[in-house]
Order: C-alpha cells, then sequence, then structure tokens
C-alpha cells in the first residue's frame, strides 16, 4: 500500500473488467489494479509517475516510450499493462544506481547526445539493451540498432559517439 | 491513442487458450507479440470484446531445424530470435535475408513471425517468404490439430483460414529438396517503412539446378502475391543470365501493383524486376564460390 | 592568477550542458509529466472530411460515458465569443467549427473526461453529420474561377486568395533582363513538411476562480506572445494570465501559434473551475497544426555570358491553408524570402508573391525556416545550379564569382538588406578542398562502370537571422526586442532570466557563458531561467535563429551593465577613482598596482554589506536590446551521392559542412544544432513530406506515412569552421540554429541532380523518393510533386 486512502471518483461500472497485476519495476514489486487497455507506458507515467518514458506518436514508430522488458527493449505504448504482469521492466528511472550514473548516462552528456531531451530516455535503454548483447559493436552496429527511436534534434551522430563512449568506458571497467 | 476497452484472459495451456476462442464466438482474438493488433486497437481499427493472451503458455518459444532439414517455428519465436539464429543463417537464407528487415529492431523483440503470417498484410514479409517457401501452418482448434498450406492460407488483405477457434501454433517449412538458396530484398524509405515492393525468392538447388522454386510478392497487390508460375520457369534449369532476365520480367508481371504515393504500378514492377533478377544473380555469384 | 575562460565555462568552452542533468535521469519537465490537483483531461473530436457544411452535431451520447465532466462544440463557444480568435497573420481562425469544416482534421468538438481514455470514448460517441463540397488541395485550384469559396466566413472574401505582395524594382530589373546574354529559368514546388517535434502541442489550463487568475502552462516558444494572445482572445486582463512554458520536448517552430486546443482548455477549465489539461496525440499534430513551406516558386535569372548575374525576378505562390496564421513579422507577407540571393552581388531584382487558401491546415511559416527563408534559399540554390549548367560553367566557380567580397560589407541587396560581415570565398574553398572536388570527376567514372552514378551538390548562403529591429519588425504590433534580467547574490552566484525560451537549445548553459565571458563569475555559478511569464523579462520567445542575435546580446548588454557598477563597488572598496581601475576577467584592480584588486565576487558581497555613499544596495539589472540589424551567418554546404539507376535509390557519400556563424559561445552546441539541421535538410530531400490525394485526405498525418530518418539513412557530417565576427552584435556571434535547415536541402537534392546530368531533367521536387529518380532518369522529364497525388482506386 502506497497511501492510506484514495478516493475513486467515478466508481468504474461493474462491467469494467480490472485485474491486479505485480510488475518488478527498477528492481521493485509494484502491484496495481488495472484496466486490461490500459497502456504500459500510462502505468508507468501516470500510475505509477514515473515520468521519464515518454509517449511521442500513435504508430508504434518513435520509441520514445522505449523500456526494457525481461531485459529486451520494447515499446510501452505498444503493450497492455496487464501483460507485464509478473515481469520485469526496467525505465530510464533505473539506469543510475543510488551513487552514480550509468555510462551510457555520462556518455550521453560528455557526447552531447541529447537536446530537448524528449528521445533520450528510450534511446538510452535501446542502447543498454544493445550493449548488453554487444558490448563492442562498430557505429552500424549502433545505428541499426538505434534504427527504432526517432530523434528530431541531434541527427544521431553524437548518439552514436555517446554509445560507443559508454561501451569504451564499460569495457574498460569489466576487465 | 487509446484502445476502447475489453477483457483480457492470460491461459496457460493451449487447450485453455482454444477453449476461452470458441467461447468468444468469433468476438476474440489472440494477442502474441501484438505489434499489429495492438497498433491497431490505438486507433481503435480494431475493438475486439476480448483478447486471449498466449504469451505465458510455455514451450512455444522455439525455432529449429530438424534432421531432415524441414524447418519448425513456435508461435511465440520472436523475430529477433530469428535474427540471431545461427540455424537460420546457415540452413535457411530467405528467412535469414528477411528476418533484419522486419518492422524496427524494438519491434522485432515481440513481435512473432506466425502471429505476422497470420495477420495477413499484404505488405509484410513474413507471408511472402512463407509463400516463397512453400510452407504450411498448424493450426488447432478444439477438434485437433491440422495443417493448412500457405498458398490456402492467406485469402485476401488481413484475412486468413484459420476459423474462429483456431489459435496457430506453429509454421513448418519443408526440408528443402538439395541445398536451400534464396534472398529477399526489400524497398522501404527508411527503417520501419511499408515496403514499396518486396521479393522473397527460394530455391532448391542439386548442384547448380534449380529442383524447387518459390517467389512471392509484397507491396504490390491487394494481397501477398504468389509468383510461383514466374518461378516455375526455373525448375529443371541453371541460373543463367537469360533465365534470370526472363525470369525476373514474368515475376515483375505477375505483380498487381496500385499507383500511390510510393510510386507508379510501372515504378513498382521495375522493383520487382530488378530485385528478382539481383537476387538470383546474387545465388549465381554465391553458389559459383561454393563449387 | 588570472581566470582561464575556458575553466569558468565561458565563450568558446564546449561546456558540458546543464539541462542534461535532468534530461539522462528521465526527470524532465514536459507539459504531460506535470500533475495538477483535480485535474480533468482533453480530448478534440476532427473532422474526417476536407470540405464540407456540418448539418448537426449530437453530443447526447457523448454526456452519458460515466466520467465525461463536459462536452464543448462549436456553438458552445460561439455563445462565449469563442468560435473564432484572431491569428497572428491578422486573420481569424476557427476555434470548434460552426458553420464549416475547412480542412480534415479541424477540431469539431472537445469532451473533458476524468482520464483521457474516457475522452476518447466518449468522442466516438458524438455524431456529426456532414455535407461533403468540393475540395481545394492546391493554390492552381483556388485560383481557377467559379473555385469554391473557402472562407464564406469572412466579409468581403470573394475569392481564395489571401494576399499579394511585391517587393523590388521592376523597371530597372526589366532592364538587365533585356541587356542580357541568356536568361536561366526555373519552376520547383517546396513541398509541404511538418516540424514535428517529438513532443506534440498541449496545454494545461488551471483558472482559480478564487484569485481570478488564469495559469496555463503550455507547450510554446514564445510564452508572453501567449499571454498577449489570451488577454485579448480570453478578454482577461494581462496581469491576471501566468503562462508557464516548461521543459519542451522540440519545437522548430511548431510551437509558436495559438492553437484551438489551448484556447478550448482555458474555457474547459473556467466552466469547470478545474485543470483541464490537453495533449494533442501525434496524429492531431501532423494534421492540424502549424506545417511549413508548401510554396511554388518560379524563377529567372538574367546572365551575362561570363557568368555574372545581372538581376533576378522571382514569384511566389503559397499555399497557406484554411486560415492565414503564419507567425512572421507582419510588414512581410511571406516573410523574409525576399533575402534570397543575398550572398552574391546582383544590382537588381523584383519579386511577386500571392498567397492562397485552400483545404488544408494552416500554417506555412515553421520548421527552422527563419520566416521563409528556407523556400528562398532553396530557391536560389537550385537556380543557381540551372544557370551554372546553363552557361557551361563549374557550379563552384560560377558561385565564387557571383559571392559579395569580402571586403564589401556592410552590402546592401536588391531588396534592401543589408547583410554584415563574410568570407564566403574561404568557406567555399574549405568545403571543395573537404569534399575532394578535385578529384571527384575521376570517382565519377569509376562508378559508372559499376553501373552507378555520382553526383556532388553544393549549397551556399547567407540568412538574415534575428530578428529584428524596431523600425521594420514586429508581431501583432509588438516589436521583436529581447531581454535579459541578471541579480548576482551576495556570494557571487547569479541568477538570469531571459525572454527567449529554449526547446533544446541549451539556454540554461549557453547564457551562463555570456555571462562568464562579461563578468568571469563561473558559469556552474549561473542558475539560468525561461518560460514563466510572471517571473522572465517581456520577450518574443524563440524561433527563427533569434535568440543568440537578440537575446543573447541582451545577456551581454545585462552583464555589462552589472559591471559597470561592481566598477564603482571596487573602486569604493580599493579606495581609488572609477578612472584608476582596470578589469581583467573576474576581477577588478587598481591601475598602478596590479596585485591590488577585488574579484566580482568581493564586489556582490560589498552590495549587500558595503556600497558607497548615496548607491544602491544590491547588484542587478536588465537589458531590452533592439538589435540594429539582422545578423548573417554564412553556410556552404556539399554532398556527394550515389544513385543506383535501377531503381532510382541514392545513398549519400559524404557531406560536408562549413559554418560561419561568428563567435561561437559552444562549439559543441553549434555543432549539435548543425547536425539537427543537416538531418532536416536529408529528410526533406529525401524522403519526408505531407500531400493530399484529390479528395482532401491528408497523407503524412501519422509516422507511417510522414517519414523521419532514423539512425540507419541519416548520413554522417564532416563540420569545420570559419568565424568572421558580426560587427554590430556585442559578442560577435550571429544566429545558426537553422542555418543547415535552410541551406542543407539545395545540397542534397542538388547532388542527385548534379548525378543524373546529361539526362535533360531539370528539377525533381522534394522528397527525391526513388521512384520519382527512377521516373526522371526513364522519363527524362521534370517531376513534380504538386497535389493531388494519383491514387489507383
Amino acid at each position: 500500500m502506497s497511501s492510506l486512502y484514495e478516493e475513486i471518483a467515478t466508481p468504474p461500472a461493474s462491467d469494467v473488467p480490472v485485474r491486479r497485476v505485480t510488475i518488478n519495476v527498477n528492481g521493485e514489486p509494484r502491484t496495481v489494479d488495472v484496466e486490461p487497455r490500459l497502456l504500459l507506458a500510462h502505468l508507468l507515467r501516470q500510475g505509477l509517475k514515473m515520468t521519464g518514458t515518454h509517449t511521442g506518436c500513435d504508430t508504434t514508430n518513435c520509441g520514445a516510450c522505449t523500456v526494457l522488458f525481461d531485459g529486451r527493449p520494447i515499446k510501452s505504448c505498444t503493450m497492455f499493462a496487464v501483460q507485464a504482469d509478473g515481469h520485469n521492466v526496467e525505465t530510464v528511472e533505473g539506469l543510475a544506481s543510488a551513487s552514480e550514473l550509468h555510462p551510457i548516462q555520462e556518455g550521453f552528456k560528455e557526447e552531447h547526445a541529447l537536446q530537448c531531451g524528449f528521445c533520450t530516455p528510450g534511446m538510452m535503454l535501446a542502447a543498454k539493451a544493445l550493449l548488453e548483447k554487444n558490448l563492442n559493436p562498430t557505429e552500424d552496429d549502433v545505428r541499426w540498432a538505434l534504427s527504432g527511436n526517432l530523434c528530431r534534434c541531434t541527427g544521431y551522430q553524437n548518439i552514436v559517439k555517446a554509445v560507443l563512449w559508454a561501451a569504451n568506458k564499460m569495457r574498460a571497467e569489466s576487465i | 491513442m487509446y484502445p476502447s476497452r475489453f477483457g483480457y484472459e492470460s491461459p496457460r495451456t493451449i487447450e485453455e487458450a482454444i477453449a476461452l476462442l470458441d467461447r468468444g464466438a468469433g468476438e476474440a482474438k489472440v494477442l502474441a507479440g501484438g505489434q499489429s493488433l495492438v497498433p491497431m486497437m490505438k486507433l481503435r481499427f480494431a475493438s475486439p470484446e476480448m483478447l486471449i493472451d498466449i504469451n505465458n503458455i510455455s514451450g512455444l518459444r522455439y525455432h529449429r531445424v530438424d534432421p531432415d532439414g524441414s524447418i519448425h517455428i513456435g508461435a511465440l519465436c520472436r523475430h529477433e530470435d530469428l535474427v540471431d539464429s545461427d540455424a537460420i543463417a546457415k540452413h535457411q537464407p530467405t528467412l535469414a535475408a528477411a528476418a533484419p528487415l522486419v518492422a524496427d529492431p524494438i519491434v522485432r523483440t515481440r513481435g512473432t513471425f506466425v502471429g505476422s503470417v497470420c495477420h495477413a498484410d499484404p505488405q509484410g514479409d513474413w507471408a511472402a517468404t512463407m509463400i516463397a517457401l512453400g510452407g504450411r501452418i498448424v493450426a488447432q482448434g478444439p477438434k485437433g490439430k491440422r495443417e493448412i498450406e500457405m498458398k490456402d492460407f492467406v485469402l485476401g488483405p488481413f484475412q486468413n483460414a484459420l476459423a474462429f477457434n483456431e489459435i496457430a501454433i506453429e509454421a513448418v517449412i519443408p526440408a528443402p529438396q538439395g541445398v536451400a538458396q534464396g534472398g529477399y530484398l526489400k524497398l522501404e524509405r527508411r527503417v520501419g517503412d511499408f515496403a514499396t515492393a518486396s521479393v522473397a525468392v527460394a530455391l532448391d538447388m542439386v548442384g547448380s539446378k534449380v529442383v524447387r522454386a518459390g517467389i512471392a510478392l509484397a507491396g504490390v497487390g491487394g494481397k501477398t502475391i504468389d509468383a510461383s508460375d514466374a518461378a516455375s520457369v526455373l525448375v529443371g534449369n541453371a541460373l543463367t543470365e537469360e533465365i534470370i532476365r526472363k525470369v525476373a520480367e514474368q515475376t515483375a508481371a505477375a505483380a498487381q501493383p496500385r499507383t500511390d504515393h510510393r510510386g507508379s504500378a510501372d515504378y513498382k514492377r521495375q522493383i520487382v524486376r530488378t530485385f528478382t533478377s539481383r537476387i538470383l544473380t546474387g545465388i549465381t555469384n554465391s553458389s559459383q564460390k561454393v563449387a | 592568477m588570472s581566470l582561464d575562460e575556458i575553466k569558468i565555462g565561458g565563450m568558446g568552452a564546449s561546456r558540458r550542458r546543464v539541462e542534461d542533468n535532468r534530461f539522462i535521469r528521465g526527470k524532465g519537465n514536459y507539459v504531460d509529466d506535470i500533475v495538477l490537483p483535480g485535474m480533468l483531461h482533453m480530448e478534440i473530436l476532427r473532422s474526417p472530411l476536407a470540405h464540407a457544411r456540418i448539418k448537426s452535431i449530437d453530443v447526447s451520447q457523448a454526456w452519458k460515458v460515466p466520467g465525461v465532466q463536459l462536452v464543448l462544440t462549436g456553438e458552445m463557444m460561439a455563445a462565449r465569443n469563442l468560435a473564432w480568435m484572431p491569428t497572428l497573420s491578422y486573420d481569424t481562425q476557427a476555434v470548434l467549427a460552426t458553420d464549416k469544416v475547412r480542412f480534415q482534421g479541424q477540431e469539431v468538438a472537445a469532451v473533458i473526461a476524468d482520464d483521457p481514455y474516457i475522452a476518447k470514448d466518449a468522442c466516438s460517441k458524438i455524431i456529426v453529420e456532414y455535407e461533403a463540397l468540393p475540395v481545394i488541395v492546391n493554390p492552381i485550384q483556388a485560383m481557377a474561377p467559379g473555385a469554391p469559396l473557402i472562407r464564406d466566413d469572412k466579409e468581403n472574401q470573394l475569392n481564395n486568395k489571401v494576399f499579394d505582395w511585391e517587393i523590388g524594382d521592376k523597371a530597372k530589373t526589366d532592364k538587365a533582363f533585356a541587356e542580357a546574354d541568356t536568361v536561366s529559368k526555373l519552376e520547383l514546388h517546396y513541398p509541404r513538411s511538418h516540424p514535428s517535434p517529438m513532443e506534440t502541442c498541449g496545454s494545461i489550463a488551471d483558472y482559480n476562480r478564487a484569485t481570478g487568475k488564469l495559469t496555463v502552462y503550455m507547450t510554446t516558444q514564445a510564452p508572453h506572445i501567449i499571454r498577449a494572445a489570451v488577454a485579448m482572445v480570453a478578454e482577461l486582463p494581462e496581469h491576471m494570465i501566468r503562462i508557464i512554458s516548461p521543459d519542451l520536448g522540440g519545437g522548430f517552430g511548431n510551437k509558436v501559434p495559438v492553437y484551438p486546443g489551448y484556447v478550448i482548455s482555458i474555457l474547459a477549465s473556467i466552466l469547470t473551475e478545474r485543470p483541464v489539461k490537453w495533449i494533442d496525440d501525434k496524429t492531431g499534430n501532423l494534421i492540424s497544426t502549424h506545417f511549413a513551406r508548401d510554396v511554388y516558386l518560379q524563377g529567372e535569372m538574367a546572365l551575362r555570358k561570363d557568368g555574372k548575374i545581372l538581376g533576378f525576378r522571382m514569384h511566389t505562390i503559397s499555399d497557406h491553408g484554411a486560415f492565414f496564421s503564419d507567425a512572421q513579422p507582419s510588414k512581410f507577407k511571406i516573410g523574409l524570402l525576399h533575402s534570397t540571393f543575398a550572398c552574391y552581388d546582383i544590382p537588381v531584382a523584383h519579386l511577386t508573391a500571392s498567397g492562397f487558401y485552400t483545404n488544408k491546415a494552416p500554417g506555412g511559416v515553421a520548421y527552422r525556416c527563419s520566416f521563409r527563408v528556407t523556400e528562398g534559399m532553396f530557391f536560389q540554390e537550385r537556380m543557381m545550379q540551372a544557370a551554372a549548367d546553363d552557361l557551361g560553367m563549374d557550379q563552384a566557380e560560377f558561385r565564387r564569382m557571383n559571392f559579395v567580397k569580402d571586403d564589401d560589407f556592410p552590402h546592401r541587396t536588391p531588396f534592401g538588406f543589408l547583410t554584415d560581415s563574410g568570407q564566403y570565398g574561404k568557406c567555399l574553398d574549405v568545403g571543395l578542398e573537404a569534399i575532394g572536388y578535385k578529384d571527384f570527376h575521376q570517382e565519377k567514372e569509376e562508378a559508372k562502370k559499376r553501373g552507378r552514378l555520382l553526383g556532388v551538390g553544393i549549397s551556399t548562403m547567407t540568412e538574415p537571422l534575428g530578428a529584428g529591429n524596431s523600425r521594420e519588425y514586429d508581431i501583432l504590433g509588438i516589436k521583436m526586442f529581447d531581454s535579459a534580467e541578471l541579480r548576482v547574490h551576495m556570494s557571487g552566484k547569479a541568477i538570469l532570466r531571459t525572454g527567449a525560451k529554449s526547446q533544446g537549445q541549451g539556454h540554461e548553459t549557453t547564457w551562463a557563458q555570456i555571462v562568464a565571458h562579461e563578468l568571469g563569475i563561473p558559469a556552474d555559478d549561473i542558475v539560468v531561467e525561461e518560460g514563466d511569464t510572471d517571473t522572465a523579462p517581456f520577450g518574443m520567445g524563440t524561433y527563427a535563429s533569434r535568440s543568440t542575435p537578440v537575446a543573447g546580446a541582451a545577456v551581454a548588454m545585462v552583464s555589462r551593465k552589472i559591471r559597470a557598477k561592481a566598477r564603482k563597488i571596487a573602486a569604493h572598496l580599493l579606495e581609488v577613482s572609477e578612472e584608476d581601475i582596470e578589469w581583467e576577467l573576474g576581477r577588478f584592480y587598481v591601475r598602478s598596482a596590479k596585485e591590488n584588486g577585488v574579484t566580482i565576487q568581493e564586489c556582490a558581497m560589498a552590495a549587500y554589506s558595503n556600497v558607497p555613499d548615496g548607491m544602491e544596495p544590491g547588484l542587478e539589472n536588465n537589458a531590452y536590446y533592439d538589435p540594429p540589424n539582422l545578423t548573417w551567418p554564412f553556410a556552404c554546404y556539399i554532398v556527394k551521392v550515389e544513385v543506383d539507376p535501377e531503381t532510382g535509390v541514392w545513398d549519400v557519400l559524404k557531406v560536408v559542412a562549413v559554418d560561419d556563424c561568428g563567435v561561437r559561445i559552444n562549439p559543441m552546441i553549434v555543432e549539435g544544432q548543425i547536425m539537427g539541421g543537416l538531418t532536416e535538410a536529408y529528410a526533406a530531400a529525401s524522403m519526408q513530406y505531407i500531400t493530399f490525394d484529390e479528395d482532401g485526405n491528408c497523407i503524412g498525418s501519422n509516422y507511417m506515412d510522414y517519414l523521419l530518418p532514423t539512425a540507419w539513412e541519416t548520413p554522417g557530417f564532416e563540420l569545420h569552421e570559419v568565424v568572421t565576427p558580426c560587427p554590430h552584435h556585442p559578442i560577435g556571434a550571429k544566429g545558426i540554429g537553422e542555418c543547415a535547415t535552410v541551406g542543407g536541402p539545395a545540397a542534397f537534392v542538388n547532388a542527385v541532380m548534379d548525378a543524373l546530368k546529361g539526362t535533360g531533367v531539370r528539377n525533381i521536387d522534394m522528397p527525391l523518393m526513388p521512384n520519382r529518380v527512377y521516373e526522371a532518369i526513364t522519363t527524362k522529364k521534370d517531376i513534380s510533386g504538386m497535389p493531388p497525388v494519383r491514387l489507383d482506386a
């Protein structure tokens, strides 16, 4: 329970189906009652108040809503929250540890890989998924892995540099 | 952006899923990858009353190449499983060529091969690949399993031959008679775009001779185009420049493209012609290297 | 002893961005992230038809959906005099349709409910009966005799013309043409596109009945303009309106105008007495908010046989959609398009322009266009290529011989602009060297053997950035100055507020660098705020690359005012007269005894604890900057492409960019702006556009049809720098944000056209999609992109 009291202004009609689900978000189990039609992106943003995950289109193209689902990148606007019951979800809020930024976050700042910041969380998580599979990607590998995430501001070149910067640091740290 | 209301079930076995579909009397839809269904629901182009989520049924996420050379792809095999598969890269060049071109890398982690084939989008890569390969779908319903040949499976745009209470549980690609050769080329203006046109070529070759040939086209007709008549010219022959030109021409003629903002009908035919020729020429070049 | 300016984050430092700290943690504060207690959600119902009379609207079923609080129609808006609103171009625009809908996607009704899902459910229960009318999708149809009248709501509007406009000297230009050895002509369409920032438009309107204050969180690049507009439209007093523009997920000009959604959300909040949030979806954003371009350009160039340009004339036909709502300086009907050809020394020119209504979304001035300079510069460089080809001259040398020379500044253009400084020839040299221009012919021959066509395209231009001086520039009568307010705290830390509004340009980082440069206060010690009209000094916002030229200048000027007061304090602390004081970065010292000095921080402390007699305490000031002129950066973009003639597909082999934007405050950020702009240029040239079928259906209202390039298609960029300071700007800087978007597209198109040289094709309208390139190669005819697009049934 995260609150002692929460008034429901308009109680859902009896024919509105509601399910209780438990989703492990950034390592912490979160239990919520949701309608099946609630998109995972909306549960994260409005339900769990984690607004780092963004919605930027209505046709599953832009990738601003990318989160990691059991370690793999998915577009959270194209999954219902109920589908995440019992699964692990990682959002941008879970990237940094208590004391340190993730090398990807550091790399994005170091290489000026963001301007308005709207595509950034999704972009970083897609990059994280890539580096977990391949810690020594080429520039082409990076561009290909990020081709499901649209950016309007940067022209992608610095994003690629940032991911390679992070890969470099992560390789060095893993020795 | 906001789908209409629906009921939701998450069965743990196939039988349970089929029973739910049966009870749904046609108002229920299977949710596998969801990468085609959910976007349609968000735009309210589809409003099923019930979704039956099969993602929690174990034993469905597999793909394998059997000793006899046939390929079996389970209902929950994700696109990226095929992209990453060494077995597919080794044994099935048409599939291996198409896999990285499906949608985008993020959609590929969820979308399923079988789901995509069932979706029967005229611009879909997998339906075209399956037709070229002469594949079939294994469907399971209340009365048990049956197999549906790909050419009988796609009935029209977004229409397949499954009964309302059947689930496609596996896709099968028959063992090649000889060595499987092939390729897939897709003209998309950017990653994730619908195909302006794409060509799937699947050949079984013994030495330099073609013993089976399948060609299918996406994006150039009201449904996936089966260009097997054009492909049949190849059977019994080696891949000479002349034969390749002839097949490319006939394949282009088999296309039924429409003029739209992606190009004129003639242009799309030109793409079909060029891609068919390039795939076949590529096979010639690589099999020459092997030989 | 003295401070290292780069180390303290002054000018020239590639200071890492302050904004990033929150964005990389997912702690940005965009409008949709904001939650107010009791907040409701609004969804807009849009018209499926492009031109139709509304026969009836039945909202009864929508009201019945549980959770619905309010349903608004045009009729209800009209009862409150809010069905129409004024635009920034002195026209009117429908907020909610009453009589007719005039473009597909136009706002027809709105539902306000407990959550957005319910609002959408209720919207789908609204029944509208339409009577379809004939549709106009291009200006040729609009001007045809007997064409249906789109704006029958306007008194005295007898046809679909919006304006006629003219500039230049026709008689002198005609004379130049009469004396020309040859005349080159070109005609093209710059297609409709859309800024499409990743974040759409939205607002949270919060009217507090107890206090009478209206607070609106809004995606706006110009919060003060919005406050003025809302005061007009809502008839609320200006001081009781607070516009807060928080973090913006991109703007590119899409977030300058007042949209119906904002107005409806404000009324909804007033009526429900609760905050009302409206966040547009991507379809709504693409189909109804300000598009960009959609201009037909025809021109001719009078040439001497040695290649000297003697004069030019142009006619533009602009498609404004259903409402004339361009956000541009009011004196100019086609923005600053007449800055075209400004980098070339041409004595005479004449330009005429006509604008038309069509059944499409309103707009035109947007998407990093510098007020339609994109259209002007695209035509310019396409025309230059055509003329060079006609003359049989080399592309680069034709440009070079016509450039304004380095010692010819300030230079008056035939349309009255005064360009400020530049080294155009040097930039061209750097670009040609970098692209390997000398060896290109051989490269081309080798590619031909592989069956591929290579081409090199050049685009050079200077453009007017930093609108603008009060003599000539205003929007709705408000002059286009900008402002900065700086307060230095007693410990020498400071807070700076400006009238600009960053949407990703990094003002929180760069403005502090200017202050650091002027005052020696480390940039990390300066917090920068923008966007809240209750606290920010009045400014005209950030668009058209005006912020560094205008707001940045104001930041420099206010810093100098602070320094002037601090100097007096320093003299007092050092017990000398002011004439004996010298300044070095961060420190005042006695000229005759350099070791005798006080830091700026010590002066700040003294401002609160030890001011000289007669001086007011405190160390703060503001500055309003009326720029004496626009700034004129120069760019040379060169692109190399390879075309596959069998498919029409073209690949970019290399992109070289040489930018001269004067002094660069933060080189890293400048390069980021250029790369973003080059990507937009590539997008426009290759795949990105909005078109219409003959029924007015919009093709390009979602990301499946409106194509943005991904990291995979987007080429890499090689950037070069030349620095020619701006002579009239306090820190020598010029604008830069839009240069690559403005100058870039022609480089890509010229490259493809160069590859097709010899086919006899003069023009392929953008975007140069593979099918268009193929058709040009095979038919050897020009390819037009004018809508309607042909669709087989």
